[in-house]
């Protein structure tokens, strides 16, 4: 792959580029001399896990850092302009004309009170490549390019009247404005749900081709990267690891780190004995009907969870997950139907429920910064829960906490009196998982636990989770959108749309053709480390 | 040389401001335990002047019998003498010290801005507290009723009040306590708004933890730093209101030494050129000045920001 670029102008050259990041008074470097040379129209990936420094160096690409950061040596060359050495006005008349950037979070990046297509003008007119009413005719016809709905009149919206992963291909589109010779996407889709994700990967992968748009594509998915770049490179702390095609780095990783990041996806949980005729499930959901305001989120759902047994619920955002746990929970009393634990019914809200059904239930959340309270050390965010159910108190309730310290594999002399500012994400949550072990419960919904996480540090997690419910007996409910998050830990899968229960089953069998419509669309939708699957899935999908 | 020379001043007193904070900052490093040490080091000039300020306040208001030469009240000469060995300030309008009752002025107005900030704090943000974590009708219960006093201007309801309840410091402590509470309640109102929404306070209630642990332990350390900040600014209006009160005669009540009625009652001597009356007001300049360094440096530390 790398030959069909060789003879094409270099456009990009970094050489030896080292970052500084400022903390606590001194300078410390985070990108150790990183090299990277792209030319016209090729597409490289750059993966690795949080604090790989991704971030840092695609925006170095652009001559640019973040606030606290610098850059200490090497050198950007630009088609033939010293980057580093250009001043702020020439750098200006550079971005957004020759170099676009295509940040994470759309949502977050769009000004919320102009049009889209006010924001898409604003850089053809200020950099003089187009009139204004040249600019929105060009948009409509890139807003169609890029396959979204309503192309003529899409751009007269405001980015709350679109959806995520519609507003994405806006900003893709506007990065596409003055047809730039680069542009840095930073993970793009990493926020979005798995469907939608396809659609906004298939149109910058056809625009990118069409306009033979040079491109970084950073991102922490492998299975993403396979698909858009030709080329791969893997950082680790700012380090380069390794660098090859595309095809080549996947069939044949050179260097460990590498080839660790490629094995992640092969965890699988054993399979368990089916559950013996008669046994009473922890949890039932029994015919819930629940919702905010005049809104049915959720419509007549059932399942039911067993002892040491996994439920995964997927389905898109928007799908009532979420919900589900929280009418489990007693957060939102349902408007019909009842929650059962061991047989007995719950009150549906939570403050009439006894401390000890409280404890039965616990819950891990996805953010663990939001859910750890931010002012309290280990010892009283894992301890409270032990102190207040079961009433330790002194000697016994620190030797509890350090049981539960060992338990989530953290040093407990090292730990127990830290912040949660002062530990890494992975650790946040394993602390998340011991806040709930604390209260000895039968029962813990796990709502996409690890969706923050790096994959690395989320096989983790999800490794401690099913070796902590072996030990203790715990069932599970597993909120999740991804699916191979399904597959290595669920024992049953609850598919939702809608609010709806569309299947469910035993997980082999949801994994086995013949799918109902959805669930074959979710499946198919999971990227997969073949760089031809994109391509090959379009095509089955544009046959259908 | 007419605009050199108060410049050069300036320049000079500014100058040896920021010494005397380096130094109270060096020598505080040196002897506090290492916890605050580390804290104080990130402390610019600026507030370490502060600092030293507030502390000077604090020992003059607490050791004034000691420090002051005279007694607050007694009658020790004429009135309005010039500066000499024996009165360094001079006497005032009826021939008390100047300087004692300068001093003594520091342990009144400072001691009562000082419990009338902590009640109005007090009330305000439990009341604040209590609104957002519970919300609904208590809510509407107390933003109401908050918004009734915040309708009517602070000055000329607390002369309102202070006509009717009489003019005893227990009164005047309360009626600005509780005016100024109202402030207090809004900010801690919306600074737990913020927090109530988070998955931990969502973990503690699903745990089921009392309303009481729930503020005490869950959201206030979440918010104490903007509380604190905003505690900084709202003594300065505290010490403000009081002084204006005083000005206005229904503030702190003769012959006990205030700083607002000091400048009132020896205001006919600026017209002969003395700058004796303005010592006074500059000594509440001073202090306000000094408060709000600390708070700015506290501000910018609670906004985790780097410079």
């Amino acid at each position: 792959m790398t030959d069909e670029f060789a003879d094409k102008d270099v456009l990009l050259t970094i050489k030896d580029l080292r970052i500084e990041g400022r903390s606590d008074e001194t300078w410390n470097e985070i990108v150790h001399g990183v090299d990277i040379t792209l030319r016209k129209g090729e597409v490289l990936g750059l993966i690795g896990e949080s604090g790989a420094g991704k971030s840092t160096v695609g925006l170095a690409a652009m001559g640019f850092t973040r606030d606290g950061c610098r850059i200490s040596d090497g050198t950007i060359d630009f088609d033939g302009i010293d980057l580093r050495a250009a001043s702020a006005g020439d750098r200006r008349a550079l971005m957004g004309k020759r170099i676009a950037y295509v940040a994470q979070s759309a949502a977050a990046s769009f000004n919320p009170s102009h049009k889209l297509i006010d924001q898409y003008s604003e850089a053809p007119v200020q950099h003089g490549v187009m009139g204004k009413s040249e600019a929105e005719s060009d948009a409509t016809d890139l807003y169609r390019r890029m396959q979204l709905p309503d192309p003529d009149n899409i751009g007269f919206r405001y980015p709350h009247q679109v959806s995520g992963g519609q507003l994405q291909r806006a900003m893709t589109a506007m990065a596409m404005a003055c047809r730039p010779d680069l542009i840095i996407f930073d993970e793009p889709t990493t926020a979005l749900d798995v469907t939608t994700q396809i659609e906004v990967l298939a149109a910058i992968r056809n625009i990118v081709e069409e306009f033979d748009t040079a491109a970084i594509y950073i991102t922490h998915d492998l299975a993403v990267v396979a698909q858009m770049a030709d080329r791969i490179k893997v950082l680790l702390k700012g380090d380069e690891v390794e660098e090859s095609d595309t095809a080549s780095m996947l069939s044949d990783p050179q260097e460990d780190y590498t080839k660790s990041l490629w094995a992640v996806r092969s965890y699988a949980r054993p399979e368990q004995p089916p559950v013996a005729a008669g046994e009473t499930p922890v949890v039932s959901v029994r015919n819930v009907t629940a919702g905010y305001g005049s809104i049915d989120v959720l419509k007549d759902v059932n399942f039911d969870i067993y002892a040491k047994r996994t439920v995964a619920v997927v389905g898109e955002s928007g799908s009532g997950k979420s919900t589900t746990a929280r009418v489990i929970t007693g957060l939102l009393p349902p408007r019909k139907g009842e929650i059962l634990f061991d047989g007995q019914t719950l009150p549906s809200d939570y403050r009439k429920r006894s401390r000890d059904q409280l404890r039965q239930a616990q819950m891990i959340y996805q953010m663990a910064d939001t859910a750890l309270n931010p002012k309290l050390r280990l010892r009283e965010l894992i301890g409270r829960p032990a102190q207040m159910y079961l009433g330790l108190q002194g000697k016994a309730l620190t030797e509890r906490i350090r049981q539960l310290l060992d338990l989530i594999e953290l040093e407990p002399d090292e730990y127990i009196d830290r912040l949660p500012s002062e530990l890494s994400g992975g650790q946040k949550q394993r602390i998340g998982i011991a806040r709930a072990l604390a209260a000895e419960p039968k029962f813990i919904i796990c709502d996409e636990v690890t969706s923050a996480l790096d994959q690395l540090v989320a096989e983790g997690i999800l490794r401690l989770l099913d070796k902590l419910q072996n030990e203790f007996d715990l069932a599970y409910m597993f909120i999740t959108h991804d699916l191979a998050t399904v597959r290595s830990i669920a024992d049953e899968v609850v598919v939702m749309k809608e609010g709806k229960v569309v299947a469910q089953g035993p997980k082999l069998e949801m994994f086995q053709p013949p799918h109902d419509p959805y669930t074959e669309l979710l499946l198919s939708s999971v990227p997969e480390m073949d760089p031809n699957w994109l391509s090959d899935l379009l095509k089955a999908r544009g046959e259908a | 040389m007419n605009i050199i020379m108060p410049l050069v001043w300036i320049a000079a007193v500014c100058a040896a401001a920021m010494a005397a904070g380096w130094i109270f900052r060096t020598v505080a490093v040196a002897v506090s335990p290492r916890a605050i040490a580390k804290a104080l080091k990130s402390a610019p000039l600026t507030a370490s002047f502060g600092m030293l300020m507030i502390l000077i306040y604090i020992v003059g208001a607490f050791l004034a019998p000691a420090i002051a030469p005279f007694s607050e009240t007694e009658i020790v000469g004429r009135e309005f003498q010039p500066w000499d060995d024996v009165h360094l300030l001079g006497t005032d309008s009826l021939g008390r010290d100047m300087l004692s009752r300068l001093i003594y002025g520091a342990r009144n107005t400072v001691g009562i801005a000082f419990a009338t900030t902590i009640i109005a704090f007090a009330i305000g943000s439990i009341t604040g507290l209590l609104a957002a974590t519970v919300g609904g009708w208590m809510d509407q219960t107390l933003s109401r009723a908050v918004d009734v006093l915040m309708a009517i201007p602070a000055l000329i309801f607390s002369l309102l009040l202070l006509s009717i309840f009489g003019t005893s410091v227990v009164t005047l402590i309360l009626v600005i306590a509780i005016i100024d509470s109202t402030r207090v309640f809004r900010l801690a109102r919306s600074v737990a708004l913020n927090i109530v929404v988070m998955d931990y306070i969502e973990a503690a209630k699903l745990r089921g933890e009392g309303l009481w642990r729930l503020i005490t332990r869950e959201i206030l350390p979440n918010a104490t730093a903007p509380l604190v900040a905003e505690f900084g600014l709202r003594f300065c209006f505290v010490f403000l209101t009081i002084s204006a009160l005083s000005f206005l005669g229904l503030g702190i009540q003769p012959p006990t030494a205030d700083w607002g009625s000091m400048v009132k009652e020896n205001a006919t001597l600026i017209t002969f050129g003395d700058i004796t009356p303005l010592l006074p007001a500059g000594a509440i300049a001073l202090l306000t000045v000094s408060v709000n360094f600390v708070v700015d440096w506290q501000l910018h530390r609670a906004s985790g920001l780097k410079d």
